[in-house]
This record gives structure tokens, sequence and C-alpha cells, in this order.
């Protein structure tokens, strides 16, 4: 059957961290961490508005944990999502275009920053709503399960999202029927400005896994290929029909909470401090440290993933807005 | 035609679906082993198995919101809420989720999920107990809204539900389920947004749903003994809406009672009384009345409980003054 042929799967990826994948990490990351600056700057030119939550910092948990997917795996996310969607195989196009709000952006201009949404990458989806991702991401879950097949749902959600019923109720649900779903707790230590300990009894978040009855782990969500290791051996943990894992990677945000939020509530010490940990900093050490590249090289990346980014603010800009009679389609299914 | 109650017209569809559709399945508390805490479901799980007619853990957020994800998935789920109080656990998903992601995702998503939820007073109940929660539905785009009356219209209403691709919420009333009434065996569909003008009559238009359309009946019976030919329309489904069928009437009638068993106060009936005050009111005669529950928490007291709730005398009152 289907789980049998993806037995080995993360024992043989395991074994092939090699120089091609550490390259395309490298790339995902620079990629995030660029269309970010660029939404930034769009933002502040008025192109993009409305509420706008960047990923800077956090490069390291979207790329380590997508990478360690199939394809036809599913990813539910927030409204913090760029970087997710990106990693997911999203084109930065149809991004950009989402952001610019064009009829040619993922959602057609319907979704904004976030609400991406692309089903042929099976990217579930952004939800604003604090948890709100979780039952559906159980509820993916029970469809793969239900069909016998053996995808697995990897779920990312902010530490802000613990105290919420969702959060509990999804990983009972998803313990007790089983369910291949990887829950991925970003831990950037604040729910908008507010400090982790001040939310939630147990900061130590991946503890919440053991009452659930499903292994649960902290990584360090700085380290790409922590991460990746942990949702490699979750999504073999789901395929072989052992049911969820919550994963905590310790991140941080380097922007406030959102483009309106000058994170005057954390000290600048602080953000240095996670900066000179920065996830793109350390894996392009390790390339230049273990000879996989060369400065020239990874510059080279640097510039293709500017050239790609500037053709997405390129297309976004010439795109049309989406056109008056599309403001009542939609609405339901005719 | 065989005479079958509202409860079994409801289980008939479902075996009917789960037969036709690998992808139907129920799911929620109570509903396998218990058959249902109206037993709608009953002898489901004998037939389909677990893996169809899952009993749920008390989480009524994630029950509908994972029916959600799986809709995402392809799956075609029904989940049973064990009453619509409990559907305010789930607002959540069902509004800012269910509701939205068809449109906020551009049309790139769909969700086929159909939210079945009993509702209703007249059992003593008390407050927490005894919503009609209909206009919370109405007032979100994106849901449909399906409330029959009849076991015909319950079988008809749930199967093409079932078949359709927007989320549904099907309100049952409490009181229906043991209700009697001629069901077409087999292959059975009644199309959303279609009234059903059950009594034609001259003088005055009753509009209801649900439970109100047998007070509306009893009550035309009454009028006609005074001489007041009362037209009954049933609305079985509030979202789509069948203004059309009742402006109709009214511009014959000129005069309309809408009745109701949510609060009157902003109330499902509000907004069809609006309605046909903006296409009809130059055929108006006398201003359209409402007859809905009394704005409070409903009460244990059995006559305290009856006074709150619309009745048929209620509506035969109303109707003597305008006519």
């Amino acid at each position: 059957m289907a789980l049998e042929r993806e037995k080995h799967l993360a024992e043989r990826a395991l074994l092939t961290i090699d120089e091609a994948l550490l390259m395309d990490l490298y790339r995902r990351m620079v990629l995030i961490r660029r269309f970010e600056d660029k939404v930034a700057e769009m933002y502040s030119r008025g192109k993009i508005t409305g509420f706008c939550h960047l990923y800077a910092g956090e490069e390291a948990v979207a790329v380590g944990a997508i990478s360690a997917l199939y394809d036809k795996d599913y990813v539910v996310s927030t409204y913090r999502e760029h970087g997710h969607c990106l990693t997911k195989g999203a084109s930065p196009r149809a991004v950009m275009a989402e952001l610019f709000g064009k009829s040619t952006g993922l959602s057609g201009g319907h979704g904004g920053s976030m609400h991406m949404f692309d089903a042929d990458r099976r990217f579930m989806g952004g939800y604003a709503i604090v948890g709100g991702g979780l039952p559906l991401a159980a509820g993916l879950g029970l469809s793969i399960v239900y069909k016998e097949e053996s995808e697995v749902v990897c779920c990312f959600f902010g530490d802000g999202a613990l105290p919420q019923g969702a959060f509990h109720e999804s990983l009972n649900l998803a313990s007790l029927w089983k369910l291949p779903v990887i829950f991925v707790c970003e831990n950037n230590f604040y729910g908008m400005g507010t400090l982790v300990q001040n939310a939630i009894c147990q900061e130590e978040l991946y503890r919440f896994a053991e009452p659930y009855k499903m292994p649960g782990v902290r990584v360090d969500g700085m380290d790409v290929l922590a991460v990746y290791q942990a949702v490699l051996e979750a999504a073999a943990h789901a395929r072989e029909g052992h049911g969820p894992s919550l994963i905590e990677a310790v991140t941080y945000r380097y922007r406030g909470h959102s483009m309106s939020d000058p994170a005057e509530y954390r000290s600048k010490r602080e953000e240095r401090i996670w900066q000179e940990r920065d996830p793109i900093k350390k894996l392009r050490a390790k390339l230049l440290h273990e000879g996989h590249s060369t400065d020239t090289r990874l510059d080279d990346i640097e510039r293709e993933v500017v050239a790609s980014i500037d053709d997405a603010v390129e297309f976004a800009e010439q795109s049309p807005e989406p056109s008056i009679d599309e403001l009542g389609r939609y609405v339901y299914v005719e | 035609m065989a005479q079958i109650t509202y409860r079994e017209a409801l289980n008939q569809a479902l075996r009917e679906e789960l037969e036709r559709d690998e992808r139907v399945f129920i799911m929620g508390e109570e509903v396998g082993y218990f058959g249902g805490a109206f037993k709608v479901t009953d002898g489901l799980l004998a037939v389909y198995g677990e893996k169809r007619v899952r009993d749920t853990p008390i989480s009524e957020l994630t029950i509908v919101g994972s029916g959600i994800g799986a809709a995402m998935g392809g799956l075609k789920p029904i989940v049973e809420l064990m009453t619509v109080n409990f559907a305010l656990l789930a607002m959540d998903q069902i509004v800012n989720h269910a509701a939205k992601i068809h449109y906020m995702f551009g049309g790139h998503a769909k969700v086929p999920i159909v939210i079945r939820a009993p509702q209703g007073a007249g059992h003593q109940l008390g407050a927490q107990h005894s919503q009609s929660l209909e206009a919370y539905f109405l007032h979100s785009p994106g849901l449909r809204v399906v409330i029959p009356a009849t076991p015909a219209d319950a079988k008809g209403l749930l199967k093409t539900c079932i078949r359709q691709e927007n989320p549904v919420i099907f309100l049952e009333h409490e009181s229906l389920y043991g209700v009697k009434g001629e069901v077409p065996e087999g292959e059975h569909l009644v199309p959303l947004g279609r009234a059903n003008v059950l009594r034609v009559g001259k003088d005055v238009t009753i509009v209801a749903y649900s439970k109100c359309v047998y007070d509306a009946l009893a009550a035309a019976d009454a009028l006609e003994n005074e001489g007041i030919d009362a037209e009954v329309i049933d609305l079985r489904t509030l979202n789509p809406l069948d203004i059309a069928t009742v402006i109709d009437s009214v511009k014959k009638t000129g005069r309309a009672i809408v009745v109701y068993e949510g609060w009157r106060t902003g109330g499902a009936g509000a907004e069809i009384a609006a309605q046909i005050y903006e296409a009809a009111f130059d055929h108006l005669d006398a201003p359209v009345e409402r007859v809905a529950t009394l704005d409070t928490p409903m009460p244990y007291n059995k006559r305290l409980e009856r006074a709150a709730l619309p009745s048929a005398a209620d509506i035969v009152k109303v109707a003597e003054q305008l006519v």
C-alpha cells in the first residue's frame, strides 16, 4: 500500500543532506528574506496596504519544515504566511500580486497578505484568526486517513495560539484519531506584544505534546537543518500511521508584529542578540566553512533571487486590478 | 407514498447519500453508538462503520473546523451539532472560516460541508437549550441556511445540500422530529431557494418556516372560520431566500405576517419584512406584522415558556387586526 512505498523516506532523506539540499535551503531562505524586505519597501510606498506581517528572522522554520515534505503534502498557515507560501512553491509573482491586491494574485485580490492560497501547491491557506488553522489541519489529516493516502499535513502557528481552545481541541482530536498532522509552533516569544510567559502557564511549549500523547520536541528555529530533521522525523512518524507530532521551533521575528508595530516592548539589545544568530548567515558560514560553496556563488544566488523579486514587483505593478464585477463572485460556489 | 416521521426522513436521506457517495461521512457528538441525541443517525453506524459514522469528543469548534478541513481535502462531511446552542462554540469556524474560504481565496477553495443542528424551544429546556439561531447564520454571506418544516422537505433538502458545494447550516426544529408526513421513497431532491405555497388565500399572506409553518396553517384554519382567507408560505430555505414568491403573494393579498421562532428583534423575520417593504410597499394595505419570540431568554416554567413563544393564537389575533 501507499504507506509501504514511503516507509524509509525519513532514513533515506537524513542520509542525503547533501550539497544540493544545503544550497536549496539557502536559496529558499534568501528568497523569503529578500522578498519580505521588498514587501516592507512596497508597503512604505503605499503599494501594499492593510495588515501585513513579515517573516524575516523566522525563515529557517518555514524552509526547514517544508523542505522536509513532499509536494503532495499539505501546508496550513497563519496570517504571517508569505514565507510558508513561497517555500511551498507558490510563484513570487502571484504572491506579490496578491499583496498588491491584483487580479493575478494567488487569491485574485480577494485575500491580501493574510489570505494566500495555492491549491496546486497544496498550500491550504493563510488564516487570520489565531489558532483557526489547527482544526482545518486536523480535518485535512482526516481526509488523508479516510482516503488511505500517505500525505501529511504541516500546520504552522505561533506561540500565541497555544492558549486558544482550538489548539487543545485539535491536538486531542488528531491524537485520538492518529491523524497525520505535524503541528509546528513558531515560538517567537511574543503574541503580538505579549511575552510568552505572560500568556501561557507552561512556557516550554513542546511539553503540551505529552498530555496529548504525541512526540514533542523543541528545536532551534534559527537552525534550518535542526528544523528539517525534526519535521522529517515527524513526517515519517505520521506516514507510518502513528499520528501527529508537536514541534516547537524557537525563533525570532526581526520586525514588529505587523508593519504598524515598532516593537517597543522589546529591547534593541535583545534584537541584536537574535540577529547574531541569523539563520541565513549561519547556513552561509557552514556552506563556506565546509567548502560547499564560495562567496561568489552565494552572491550569485542572492542576485538571482533579487532579480526574481524585482520581476515579481514588475508583474504586480503591471497586473490589472480585479474588475468591479468580481466583487460579488465567489461568495457561493455556483 | 409512505408516511414517515421527519426524523426517519432525515435518516433516509443520510442513508441514501452514504450509499451513493463514498466521500460522504457523518461526524458529531453521539452520532454513532448512541444513534444521535435525537436518534436521527440511528442504525447508520451498524451499516457504514466507524469510518463513515464518527463519534467525536465534545469539541464543537474542532468538530466543525475539522469538517471544513476534510471538505477542503475532498470529502463531503455532514457534521451534526447536538443542538444549535453549541454552534456558538463553533462560530469562529462557521463564520470566519466556512463562510469565507471560497471568497477570500478567490474561488480557489471550496467547503462542501453540511452542518446539521436541532434547535427550538417548547420542551422546558431553559435559556441555554431553547434557542432558534437562524438569524445568526443568515447574517453571514457564504452560508446556505436551510430550515425544513415537513418530512418530505427534510429529506429532499438534506439530499440536495449534501450534493451541492457550499457550506450549509441545516436547522431542524426539535418539535418536528416526530411529525409524520408523506415522503417519496428513493431519489427525492428539493431545490434550494424555492418557497412552498402551502395554502392559497386572498386576504393575508402568512410567511413562516420550520415549526412555525404548522402554527401558520392552524391559524389559517381558524381564520377561515372567521371568513379570513389566508395564504401560507413555507420558505424552506432562508439563504437562498425565495422572496419573489413572497412578493407575488403580498401583491395579491396586500397584507403580510411573518412568523418565526427566533427573537423578534433582529430575527430573520425582520429581514423578510424589510424586503417586503422594499419590493411591495405600494401594494401593502397595512404594515407588515411580525409574530416571533419575545425578546427574553427562554424561561423554564411551562406557562412562561408558552407565553414567550409565537403561537397560532398570536397569528390569529394579529391577522384579525390586519384584515
